[in-house]
């Protein structure tokens, strides 16, 4: 019975200029053209109202595009409805039925797919092994903890062996301890079997971690997409830089062009950086709070305004011409007194110009 | 997975051609004597008789040629079996088909009636056309279906609601149905107040009976009488009010009084549920007519004549107070409930006191509560048949006059119909305003949030008055009851009041034979005709119901709003007027049902429906959409989804709604009584028949039985519902196993 495996029909996913309008002039979604390689997780992320769960929707068949091209596989499912889509979702609720136990819920897509009786079975209980539930098929979900019904979720979806695996928001009932867990444990799964992944979430750590390729959206368009680290180290305007981690946007002068490095000046600091295509004059410069070094002997001029102490660092809240920024310090024991006039300067890496 | 676009076996599109084939070659095309729960016509020259023969077989003898044109429309969809439902000749091919076929169908039966040509024009063209037709059947019927889903299949195939053919269907099927049995009723009876005595339409007609003095007239401020379209309105009005403030109070010492017996108060309201209309009515004769125990209690304490004060609109009024407070109070107590125990807290804690508190923010908040139960007594007031028919008197009001015009030796089909214009005007502004009104405020404050504060309890200035009324009110509603059972078992009441069962033998004796049951009495036919028709239009009332609130909570589509306005209109449209629509609709070609238990049926589920749909919709808004969707993504099909998930979660609902279906079934009397035949009485009609044979004995003994058997069926439903849980999401699961 057990020989039963759980293989995968990973397949890629195509946007070709699809917008969406509700009613008549409600634009969720706006002309986006977005590629999803096959047996790669990739991550819809973004503030509320951005768009992306209409763009899962539209995967899934949920919402039909108003114009442009859906492609799954080298399939147009354009006009096709949820029903004939190979693609399962796990929801943000779950949606596990209530009225059915674990077992039928996990077997209930395989009955629709024309497996026999046995073979659909057989597929259900190793999807609730493969989520670590055997021995829970005969409860009902009101019996099971909200980690356990996320997992049944997630079997009732995967034993499908859907082209391509949607997740909405899943983590989002969990409490923050498990919520590293299931990720890691999708994460897993999804590189185990080879799957293709579009998952949705408005958490940028969870995004980071659980990520090959992440799409940034804002205002229902693609900000940028990237890798984790791209995105992370080199955003491409203040909206992604500050969306991804925090983020001190600073103006400055480019001072200096030398082949691909820009010199830069705030306030008589100088430093050099990657130029990303800017030629000189004003410019915006993203610096991570813990890219900041306080204490140096040059820099920019700054005053302490805030000083506060979380246990593994201090953080610091600095004012000074350029405005206010954010810091985090590791040096807990010598913590500096608000009202502490310091230089402030740039870590060698990490500081980014940004084009956009 | 299989590729759905390109697949091309239809097995849906398969059945409805067979159905279309079957319906026009096999099946008699008309209505056969004896309704269509007779078969006799299978022994009886089947399938040559004219009468039974299939159109195919008629057409074959040279016979209603007109029905030829069908067989294009059911030969059309056999070319495109073989084509994939993408195709857009598959799409066309079905939308023409479809349409033509349910157009010319609609189209011949309403051109030819039984007297042939029903139009002049058209036997000015074709000249005389020497035969006739009768009602549709079986044939005719099924044929019409068979259209009617082939045209929805095509226009899924063209792409509407993602090409979803069972959400189309079923909106194609639930449109069709409502105009059939509600608009097209409707708009015939608006048609017959312009047609004068000899078949002509005239406007003069109209005005002559609109501004009929019986209607309009003012004479009761000159000590004469008033027109019926004031009585009515009047005595709405008043209904209203009492009915609300009444059933405030009952609902105030439910929820925010010390009152220990709150759930033998709640009891009481089961009752209108379950007691015919017109029963209470009966019970205030009982007490208070012209040989009523009270008043002859006064009679002989004072020494005066009985009078009959009671006959008009003092006992009317009474009569529905106490048959529509309950429903008020049924309204009120969930408002009332609804208020948030915090905000009522959070005046208390900014220093208002519990009198202020009430007065500024209790009350205010259930201001669309009190609107919401004004509007109901008034509607129910303006459509209620059976208490002025036993009270009325002469005070009259529209429901009975409209009566009187088709039954009375007036027989004045275009009085009849203005009559029930003008109550349908009244009840359909209360509707629409009631719409309006509700449209714009929402104090809706229970909240998915817990809300763990308790309701305050009345200022004791409020409680005293509000306790005592409605205790006296709920006393004097007991002591009613109790005439009624009293009632049935004495003699002949106010002149004899020995005891006897003698009415209940008369009504329901039963004969034992060697190895058979005869059921002798007198109300056993109208009654298993009730439980039978009862049995067959609550399902069927339910089905509807819920496919209609699947379809308004569910899914989206153009003229949804115009939708759910025509399902729930049939609630504001009064019985009577429901009756009068039928009989002038439905006596004649092409849908010709009158005097069946068909008519009957088919007006139970029409006048039920919007319960099922409130009901439907009440449960199917706590579902969560992912729940749907969820199986959408996991490869069901709509109807599968609604099948599969949908429909078990349901359970209560669908109980509910079919006891509550069964019972109004069985309550009914105002659409009811132009309906039955000799062949189908009903018990109402029965027992009000009885009543105007000054017969009370058995008429009181027969409703107490039709009380308790309704009592049975709403306790059967609490029993069930009671045991049918639903595992919820919740933390703590309580139950084991199922």
């Amino acid at each position: 019975m057990t020989d039963t495996k759980i293989g995968s029909k990973a397949a890629p996913v195509r946007f070709e200029n699809v917008s969406k309008v509700f009613g008549k002039d409600v634009v969720a979604v706006d002309n986006i053209n977005l590629h999803v390689e096959a047996g790669k997780l990739v991550t819809l992320l973004g503030p509320s109202g951005c768009g992306k769960t209409t763009t899962l929707r539209m995967i899934a068949g949920l919402e039909m595009a108003s114009s442009g091209k859906i492609l799954i596989g080298d399939r147009d499912v354009t006009k096709l409805p949820a029903t004939d889509r190979d693609v399962s979702m796990v929801f943000q609720s779950y949606a596990l039925f209530p009225h059915m136990s674990v077992l039928e819920n996990v077997k209930y897509g395989l009955t629709f797919s024309g497996f026999a009786k046995d073979e659909a079975r057989s597929r259900a209980l190793y999807g609730l092994e493969l989520v670590g539930l055997q021995g829970f098929d005969n409860r009902l979900p009101s019996e099971l903890s909200g980690g356990q019904q996320q997992r049944v979720a997630v079997a009732r979806a995967l034993v499908l062996e859907p082209q391509v695996l949607l997740f909405d928001e899943p983590l989002s009932n969990l409490d923050a301890k498990l919520r590293r867990q299931v990720r890691e444990d999708i994460r897993a799964i999804q590189q185990d079997l080879g799957l293709t992944v579009v998952y949705v979430t408005h958490d940028q750590e969870e995004a980071l971690a659980v990520s090959d390729e992440i799409v940034v959206m804002r205002n229902a368009a693609i900000a940028q997409m990237g890798t984790p680290r791209q995105l992370y180290d080199a955003p491409n305007d203040r909206f992604v830089a500050d969306f991804i981690g925090e983020a001190n946007l600073l103006n400055c002068q480019i001072v200096d062009i030398n082949g691909d490095a820009a010199t830069i000046e705030i306030e008589g600091y100088r430093h050099t950086l990657p130029r990303r295509g800017l030629s000189e004059g004003n410019a915006t410069i993203a610096v991570r709070p813990s890219r900041l070094v306080i204490g140096s002997d040059q820099g920019i001029p700054a005053k302490v305004a805030k000083a506060t102490y979380v246990g593994v660092r201090m953080e610091y809240t600095l004012i000074g011409a350029f405005g206010q920024v954010f810091a985090v310090h590791d040096d807990v024991d010598a913590p500096l007194d608000p009202g502490t006039e310091i230089r402030m300067g740039f870590a060698d890496k990490g500081p980014v110009l940004l084009p956009g | 997975m299989i590729d759905q676009t390109s697949k091309t076996t239809h097995p849906v599109l398969i059945f409805w051609i067979t159905a279309g084939w079957v319906g026009f070659c096999l099946l008699p095309w008309y209505m056969v004597d004896g309704g269509l729960w007779s078969f006799e016509w299978l022994l009886d020259g089947y399938p040559f008789d004219e009468d039974y023969a299939p159109a195919a077989f008629l057409i074959g003898q040279g016979e209603k040629l007109w029905l030829a044109p069908l067989l294009i429309a059911l030969a059309l969809p056999l070319l495109v079996l073989k084509r994939t439902k993408s195709d857009p000749i598959y799409a066309s091919i079905l939308i023409l088909s479809g349409a033509l076929g349910f157009g010319w169908l609609i189209a011949q039966g309403f051109s030819i009636g039984i007297r042939g040509f029903n139009f002049n024009w058209l036997e000015a063209m074709f000249g005389e056309l020497g035969d006739r037709q009768f009602g549709m059947g079986y044939g005719a019927m099924i044929c019409a279906s068979s259209f009617l889903f082939l045209l929805t299949q095509g226009i899924a195939a063209r792409g509407a609601i993602n090409g979803d053919v069972f959400v189309v269907s079923a909106i194609g099927g639930v449109i069709t149905i409502v105009t059939a049995f509600v608009f097209f009723p409707i708009a015939k009876m608006l048609f017959a107040a312009f047609i004068t005595e000899d078949g002509a339409y005239s406007i003069a007609v109209f005005f002559s009976k609109f501004f009929d003095d019986r209607l309009w007239g003012l004479g009761c401020f000159q000590g004469s009488r008033c027109g019926a379209a004031w009585n009515s309105l009047f005595l709405a009005i008043l209904v209203g009010v009492i009915t609300t403030v009444l059933g405030l109070c009952f609902a105030l010492v439910v929820t925010r009084s010390g009152f220990r017996h709150k759930r033998a108060l709640r009891a009481l309201t089961v009752l209108p549920i379950i007691t015919p209309p017109f029963v209470i009515g009966l019970a205030l004769i009982l007490l208070f007519g012209l040989s009523g125990s009270v008043t002859r209690f006064f009679a002989e304490l004072f020494g005066t004549q009985p009078t009959r004060w009671l006959y008009g609109m003092p006992g009317i009024l009474i009569a529905q107070t106490l048959a529509f407070t309950p429903i008020a109070f049924l309204v009120l107590i969930g408002v009332v409930e609804g208020v948030s125990p915090s905000m009522e807290e959070a005046a208390q804690t900014l220093r208002a006191s519990r009198w202020q508190t009430f007065k500024t923010v209790s009350l205010p908040m259930m201001r669309p509560g009190l609107a919401n139960a004004f509007l109901l007594g008034f509607i129910e007031s303006m459509a209620d048949f059976g208490n002025p028919l036993v009270l009325g008197g002469n005070f009259d009001v529209l429901s009975t006059e409209i009566f009187f015009a088709i039954v009375g030796a007036q027989y004045d089909q275009g009085r009849a119909a203005i009559l029930a214009m003008v109550l349908l005007f009244f009840t359909l502004s209360a509707f629409y305003a009631q719409r309006v009104w509700l449209g714009k405020k929402s104090y809706t404050t229970v909240t998915g949030k817990g809300d763990a504060g308790v309701h305050p309890l009345m200022p004791t200035g409020l409680s005293v008055p509000v306790l005592l009324i409605a205790l006296g009110w709920a006393l004097f509603t007991i002591v009613v009851y109790a005439m009624i059972i009293y009632g049935s078992v004495v003699e002949l009441w106010g002149v004899d009041n020995s005891l006897t069962i003698k009415h209940y033998v008369t009504a329901f004796s039963v004969r034992f034979e060697e190895d058979s049951i005869r059921w002798t009495g007198a109300a056993w036919d109208s009654f298993w005709t009730t439980i039978t028709i009862a049995a067959i239009a609550a399902p069927l009332t339910a089905a509807v119901g819920l496919v209609t609130a699947y379809l308004l909570t569910r899914q989206s589509f153009a003229g949804k709003n115009a939708f759910e306005f025509g399902t729930m209109l049939s609630f504001a449209i009064p019985g009577t007027v429901i009756g009068v629509s039928y009989i002038l609709a439905f006596n004649v070609p092409p849908i010709e049902i009158t005097g069946t238990g068909v008519i009957l049926v088919v007006s139970f589920i029409f006048r039920n429906m919007p319960v099922g749909v409130r009901a439907g919709i009440a449960s199917m808004s706590q579902l969560d959409r992912s729940l749907d969707e969820s199986s959408l993504t996991l490869g069901a099909n709509s109807w599968q989804t609604f099948r599969n998930v949908i429909l078990p979660l349901l359970r209560p609902a669908i109980l509910a709604a079919l006891v509550y279906s069964f019972v109004r079934a069985m309550t009914a009397i105002s659409a009811v009584i132009f309906l039955v035949s000799a062949e189908y009485d009903m018990a109402t009609s029965y027992i009000i028949g009885r009543v105007e044979n000054n017969d009370y004995g058995l008429a009181i003994a027969y409703s107490t039985t039709l009380i308790f058997v309704m009592l049975a069926a709403v306790g059967l439903l609490q029993l069930l519902v009671g045991r049918v849980q639903i595992g919820r999401r919740t933390q703590h699961g309580t139950e084991a196993s199922r």
